[in-house]
């Protein structure tokens, strides 16, 4: 019995910490190319929620299907972000860095609080709570689906990074922005498609996560520190250190669910942060860079 | 040292903020407007917590997004002391200031190893976990449920008014106490440490400045005014939620008049709290509960404006004509 239930706690942690895979490598990206630590990631995830909620509410879009909206459109809005906003800032203190981030922040959370209300919403699809039982374990059904996307795109973005030019370019910009420059690479333009890859990260991640998880306003917050907690655990910067970061994030958060309390499960992620942070800033998994 | 101090009030730095603040102090004399009066109290009170968070953030340059969690420990602190034990709050207010500032210094002693965006984030990590403790402590803190101060009446002793103007006057003691501190240490070799640390915090170290010392004095300063605040705070409002007195949001909202006004200075946030507070006051009056978070969307608005245009805040320029001006007071 008792290791059933330690069975489902790691694959049902497993399946979230996809997710969250996939929500730090953006996050990653952007650190990595743009030294920039970004306030706002989980807000642009809430966006992508709400796209995939409106999409399948009045028109009956699948959320599986809205994925090829999302990604493009929230890549879009972070170029914009980052052309007309972050580039501005890019060798300004820090302080101005993250105050600016935490403006868009604000302003993000609450004009969605203006226009769609704090109500929690949550997304009924036909496949909506239907499992699969793998051996003793329970598995939903859209956990699994969406654990299966996420896992791709992220191979998607580390087969680019590794294998195009532009992503070659785009790494170089990350280990060197001055000699990048000099080796012809156009730097502004990896920093604004940088951004924007991030971005549709976060906004796949968002869809994919609006399938069995509830929608609102201010849902991004934890998310951005989970991410964090990811990327820091990791190594900042490195994309397969970000990557399992995440993926051990989401085994301690329901192992940590299922052992102390689940009311405590976002308590676990900000003491885990905590004790990252202060123990190993450096990350558990090496430093290798994007 | 008689002659000195009559020297120093006859210099315009010095006789022009204290008419000002006479002015200020007068105006509740002058009308019995009351939501005239809310509105001082509403400005002063973001006044002394943003300049409370400018020794911390504008001198010694640690971007602290946690305030609101020692915030609202004074603040539940005082307001369980007087729900249980009736202990006055205005005992409670310095032993919810005491809890808040040992428990900000625990924190800090680990956290100022950090640098940059990292002590941020631990700061915003902290501050969760406070305000979720807070919030699931429910047999204690009243929980979701929020926690309501026990009503008494007219009775100065427990720090209950039920006329706005003593509430004026107090936080108006507070943001004078919090800018003569921050007057202070400005003028002293502690603030040139605490600018030392901003600047380059190796160089300071390598000078011989005990970095995490400084660090610590400065957030202890900080953290004891942002928690007498907090006890002003459930007194004058008479309710305590995790939720508002305890987010990240109004972490930001402390933050907000500091860097708007100008971080590092002493004037600055005091200004900018004159600048926003109404802005969002009125908004959140024009069109009432349903649309809470506007003033938030304009908050945002402004921080990113002042960032891109005014890094180093709105009111530098008004700053420096307002110093020339001085020059050409009598005794300047």
């Amino acid at each position: 019995m008792e290791s059933v239930v330690l069975a489902q706690a790691i694959v049902s942690g497993l399946l979230m910490g996809g997710l969250y895979a996939l929500i730090s490598v953006g996050l990653t990206l952007i650190f990595g190319v743009m030294r920039i630590v970004n306030f706002a990631h989980g807000d642009l995830m809430m966006l992508a929620m709400y796209i995939t909620y409106w999409m399948f509410t009045l028109y009956g879009i699948d959320p599986y299907v809205s994925i090829v909206v999302t990604m493009p459109v929230l890549f879009v809005i972070g170029s914009v972000i980052q052309k007309t906003l972050i580039n501005r800032v890019l060798d300004a203190p820090q302080a101005s860095q993250l105050f600016l981030t935490l403006g868009v922040m604000l302003v993000t959370q609450n004009v969605a609080l203006l226009l769609w209300r704090a109500d929690y919403r949550a997304i009924r699809a036909s496949y909506t709570g239907s499992v699969v039982k793998i051996g003793e374990v329970f598995v939903g059904i859209p956990r699994l689906a969406s654990f299966a996307v996420a896992i791709i795109l992220t191979g998607m973005l580390y087969l680019f990074l590794t294998r195009t030019k532009m992503g070659k370019a785009m790494r170089a910009t990350a280990q060197n922005r001055e000699v990048s420059m000099l080796m012809g690479i156009n730097v502004p333009r990896m920093q604004t498609v940088a951004f924007g890859i991030g971005s549709a990260c976060v906004g796949a991640a968002g869809t994919l996560l609006s399938t069995f998880y509830y929608i609102s306003p201010t849902v991004g917050t934890t998310f951005t520190l989970t991410a964090f907690l990811a990327v820091v655990l990791g190594g900042m910067g490195s994309f397969t250190g970000a990557f399992f970061g995440g993926l051990l994030v989401g085994l301690s958060e329901s192992l940590g669910a299922v052992y102390i309390a689940t009311q405590y499960r976002e308590l676990v992620t900000f003491i885990m942060f905590i004790l990252i942070l202060l123990l190993k800033p450096s990350g558990l998994l090496g430093k290798s860079r994007v | 040292m008689k002659i000195k101090a009559l020297d120093n009030i006859l210099r315009p730095k010095i006789y022009v903020p204290l008419i000002l603040a006479a002015f200020l102090g007068a105006i509740p004399s002058v009308t019995s407007n009351s939501y005239v009066i809310h509105l001082l109290i509403i400005i002063l009170f973001h006044a002394v917590l943003s300049e409370s968070w400018n020794i911390l953030a504008g001198f010694a340059g640690q971007f602290s997004l946690g305030h609101a969690a020692f915030f609202g420990v004074s603040a539940y602190t005082s307001t369980l002391l007087f729900i249980s034990w009736k202990t006055t709050p205005w005992l409670g207010m310095f032993i919810g200031a005491g809890f808040a500032v040992a428990s900000s210094l625990l924190i800090g002693f680990l956290c100022f190893r950090l640098r940059g965006p990292f002590f941020s984030l631990v700061t915003i990590a902290f501050g969760e976990v406070l305000r979720l403790l807070f919030l699931n402590w429910g047999s204690l803190t009243g929980g979701p449920v929020g926690l309501l101060v026990p009503l008494m009446g007219d009775s100065p002793i427990n720090f209950q008014f039920l006329s706005r103007k003593p509430y004026f006057y107090i936080i108006f003691i507070m943001m004078l106490a919090v800018t003569c501190v921050t007057y202070k240490i400005r003028s002293s070799q502690i603030g040139l440490y605490f600018i030392a640390i901003r600047e380059d915090e190796d160089a300071a170290q390598s000078l011989g400045i005990d970095i995490i010392r400084y660090k610590l004095i400065a957030l202890a300063v900080s953290i004891f005014f942002t928690a007498i605040a907090g006890t002003f705070y459930a007194q004058y409002l008479l309710f305590l939620h995790p939720d508002s007195a305890m987010s990240l949001n109004f972490s930001v909202e402390i933050a907000l008049p500091a860097i708007v006004g100008g971080m590092g200075t002493i004037c600055g946030p005091l200004m900018g709290s004159f600048i926003l507070t109404p802005i969002s006051e009125f908004i959140r009056a024009l069109l009432g509960g349903g649309y809470a978070g506007v003033y938030l969307i304009i908050h945002g608005g402004i921080l990113i404006l002042t960032v891109l245009s005014a890094p180093s805040g709105i009111l530098e320029k008004i700053m420096k004509s307002y110093e020339a001006a001085l020059k050409k007071m009598p005794g300047g």
